[in-house]
């Protein structure tokens, strides 16, 4: 399991309309924020009272601005750029507490926009004319953004359906296999079937209550519950040594216990599919969730699959970490037309590390599958460990870069 | 290693050494062809020591002293099956730590005034440094009264008390077996690494023969604060940790929640006036931790990486609010944040002493650091202060993706000697 309750895929994309700025051109403010050293962003303060939304400047020049809220006011408060109608969202900061300070960065193109404070989380808020004049920064490409985004969106909820489709069925064989008493046969399936979770796990992951159930280790489970799911029949599948054992004799599952937890883990892949498929899922997901969806992955493969900590009995890890980086780069691609726009040198830097990362993992196919994780030597481990490491630094860049 | 030098804010050992001089030159004179008289007496010791820890008292040191820059903390396995022995290696030790924390060698001859064709009684790299606020603290573990298989070891187990269990397997606990228990703890905490390796050293060079050392880490950056006019000090994780720790002077909070009172447990009344030790070395995945976006930080930390405010607004030391809500209804701390889940009000009103430290052990072989805290705890009641609150922790924190426990014991500490007494007599001898 892992990522038990994945906080990176709940988390609320930030300012994804910081995208869908305006047009317009408006002569330089007095009060303009100054562009920081060597071209940085210009900075505004902006404090939040209980009936002020006070600003250090009511211009900036266009690129990237940072407003950065101070709320010294006594309830919680949200700020807002918004167009200059006052009503769309180009940025938006929620839920800064009493006390706190936040930061807003915005890629602002030349316009006339409203700066709002919302103490209290109510109204239309506070709001101040805020112009963005125009610096000649290239505050990046025409407009076909949103409509990659929501494109990126469709095609990445399609690939988590349909990998549940598949989940269901190479399930159902699996246990088939597993209950008959086939062993040979479900040892078989096992990796092979699993392959279709590990692509999609920050998506299981974020149903909390489902992940436990279905891809629980034993050291995850606390004293005096029960243990159910993959890793229950992986452990009777390759029965240990009573040393791997806490030192004593494996007991292995009587009929009657594969067939009730043969069908647990069925039914729950079926809740899992149903859940993904439901109107809702489809809404919950954002460029932003993908995009850290990816780097989850990487992290599961970075913690548990590089150091052989997920499947201490098949050893069949490898197999999962291949499907940890095809969905990590599944989802990339999925965004890769709006990130080849907003910072084309990240983009580069993740296709060449996906590409290096693959290859390097395809030495250790072994017929149609992988080899034991077992069998790796240490240098072998290294030069995984290395190559995800150099994936997965830039990796979690993405999200930044696909909303900012 | 002749003179003295001067040492600020402090003691020098030298200096000590020579104010007790009186009693090395008797001893010298026991020995056939001495190696000559002490050196020149300097005087008698600095009695306002800025950075001497009284060793003697009602509780232990190392507890509520504020807590030091560093640490080093080992347990031991007692290789004898003698009573008695334990009972001298516990006497030694006393006598040692006691000298060692006034800023003295562990032995009465010191590191280069002993007979020329002996090992010195202490090892010397402590030398020119000053007690650095040394403290030496002892703890007992379960497999001192009673075995793996149940056997009475010293004839302590019915003395044992009934809060000293293994403690159970939390979910994701990942121990390595060698760094897990221990019949004997000692913690050593100072302001100098190498003091605090130092006392360790000699302790363990006492116990040859009796006992061996089972397990030991290094720390250093105290990761709470243990008085109020300490300030809380940072993680690896890079947050402010022990923001509502309890201090030493909040003695209403001490007599709840870590001495162990008269009375709690009629079986080990030996430990009335002590507490529990809970040791866990935690590693920290750091470098997947870096990788996530500040947002995701703070959410699973539930304060803010900057000034330590509670996600519901104010200051560090603003109480958290977990009934405010943000825009979308849901509570501006993640109930299933570290404040969240570790705070009083969610674990019936337990509260731990924290103590522990950051370590950096090299790295794991794969290019990322073995690096992480060292969790020391003293609490009245494991049972009710922490097994409880780790479960929920394990099972829930958020923060626990990037967590491993790797190292675990539990230790029942006895209450501080008086002057004449060992750490731990009235166990042996009540």
């Amino acid at each position: 399991m892992p990522r038990k309750y994945s906080p990176t895929f709940v988390l609320p994309a930030l300012g994804l309309a910081a995208l869908l700025a305006t047009a317009g051109c408006t002569p330089n403010d007095p009060a303009a924020a100054s562009t920081g050293k060597d071209g940085g962003p210009s900075t505004v303060t902006v404090t939040s009272t209980a009936d002020k939304c006070t600003l250090s400047a009511t211009s900036a020049p266009s690129g990237n601005v940072v407003f950065q809220v101070s709320n010294t006011g006594d309830d919680v408060t949200e700020f807002y750029l918004l167009a200059a109608d006052g009503k769309r969202i180009v940025g938006e900061i929620e839920n800064i507490g009493p006390g706190l300070e936040r930061r807003l960065v915005v890629t602002a193109k030349p316009g006339t926009y409203r700066a709002a404070c919302k103490p209290g989380m109510v109204g239309d808020g506070i709001q101040t004319a805020f112009t963005v004049t125009d610096s000649g920064a290239d505050t990046s490409p025409t407009g076909s953004e949103a409509d990659q985004l929501a494109t990126a969106t469709a095609s990445y909820v399609g690939y988590v359906r349909d990998q549940t489709d598949q989940l269901v069925t190479a399930t159902q064989q699996f246990v088939a296999a597993y209950e008959a008493g086939d062993d040979a046969q479900a040892r078989a399936l096992y990796p092979s079937a699993r392959v279709h979770y590990e692509r999609i796990e920050p998506v299981a992951e974020s149903f909390g209550d489902l992940d436990p159930r279905l891809d629980a280790r034993q050291a995850d489970v606390e004293q005096g519950q029960t243990w159910s799911g993959w890793h229950l029949l992986e452990k009777d599948l390759w029965a240990p040594q009573p040393a791997a054992n806490g030192g004593t004799a494996y007991t292995a599952l009587t009929p009657a216990q594969r067939t009730q937890f043969g069908d647990q883990l069925v039914a729950d892949t079926q809740d899992l599919h149903t859940r993904v498929h439901a109107e809702d899922f489809a809404t919950s997901l954002d460029a932003a969730t993908i995009a850290n969806g990816s780097k989850g992955l990487l992290d599961e493969v970075a913690t548990r699959k590089v150091s052989g900590e997920e499947e201490i009995w098949s050893h069949t890890d490898l197999s999962d970490f291949q499907a940890n980086v095809e969905g990590a780069q599944v989802a990339f691609e999925d965004l890769q037309d709006v990130v080849h726009a907003k910072d084309p040198q990240l983009e580069q830097q993740l296709v060449t590390r996906f590409k290096d990362l693959t290859a390097l993992l395809a030495a250790h196919q072994h017929g149609s599958g992988w080899v034991s994780y077992t069998t790796l030597t240490q240098d072998q481990v290294k030069a995984l460990s290395a190559a995800v490491d150099a994936l997965s630094e830039p990796l979690s860049r993405l999200a930044s870069a696909v909303v900012l | 290693m002749t003179t003295d030098p001067a040492v600020e804010g402090g003691v020098s050992r030298r200096s000590l050494l020579g104010a007790g001089g009186v009693g090395l030159a008797a001893l010298a004179a026991g020995f056939a062809g001495g190696f000559g008289t002490a050196k020149a007496v300097s005087g008698p010791p600095e009695p306002t020591a800025t950075d001497v820890v009284p060793f003697h008292g009602t509780h232990q040191a190392g507890i509520v002293t504020p807590a030091q820059d560093r640490l080093h903390f080992a347990t031991f396995d007692l290789t004898t099956t003698s009573r008695d022995d334990v009972v001298a290696l516990l006497q030694a030790w006393t006598a040692a730590a006691e000298r060692m924390t006034r800023g003295l060698p562990a032995g009465e001859l010191g590191p280069d005034d002993g007979p020329y064709e002996a090992p010195p009684d202490d090892t010397g790299e402590a030398q020119d440094l000053t007690a650095a606020n040394l403290t030496i603290t002892f703890g007992f573990g379960r497999s001192l009264f009673t075995d793996a298989h149940g056997t009475d070891r010293f004839g302590l187990a019915a003395r044992r008390p009934a809060a000293l269990q293994d403690l159970p397997h939390f979910p994701g606990d990942m121990l390595e077996d060698a760094r897990v228990g221990g019949d004997l703890a000692v913690q050593a905490c100072a302001d100098d690494p190498q003091v605090a390796v130092h006392a360790i050293r000699n302790l363990a060079r006492l116990a040859f023969g009796t006992a061996q050392v089972r397990w030991s880490q290094l720390g250093y950056g105290r990761t709470s604060r243990t008085s109020s006019a300490q300030a809380t000090p940072r993680n690896l994780f890079g947050f402010k940790d022990g923001t509502a720790n309890i201090v030493a002077e909040d003695a209403k909070a001490l007599a709840e929640h870590v001495w162990v009172a008269p009375g709690d447990d009629p079986a080990a009344a030996w430990l009335a006036g002590g507490s529990y030790l809970v040791a866990r070395r935690i590693r920290m995945i750091i470098e997947t931790w870096d990788r996530g976006s500040l947002h995701e930080q703070e959410t699973n930390v539930g304060r803010t990486k900057g000034s330590g405010a509670p996600l519901s607004g104010g200051k560090e030391t603003t109480e958290p609010d977990f009934a405010r809500s943000g825009s979308d209804g849901k509570p501006l701390i993640d109930p299933r944040s570290h404040v969240a889940l570790a705070h009083p009000s969610r674990n019936g009103g337990a509260r731990l002493l924290r103590r522990g430290y950051n370590y950096t052990d090299g790295s794991d072989g794969l290019g990322h650091l073995d690096a992480g805290l060292f969790f020391l705890a003293f609490v009245r009641d494991p049972g009710t202060q922490y097994v409880p609150m780790q479960t929920a922790l394990a099972s829930n924190d958020l923060m626990s993706e990037y967590l491993r426990h790797t190292g675990s014991g539990l230790f029942a500490v006895p209450p501080g000697p008086r002057p004449g007494e060992y750490v731990g007599q009235a166990l042996f001898e009540a």
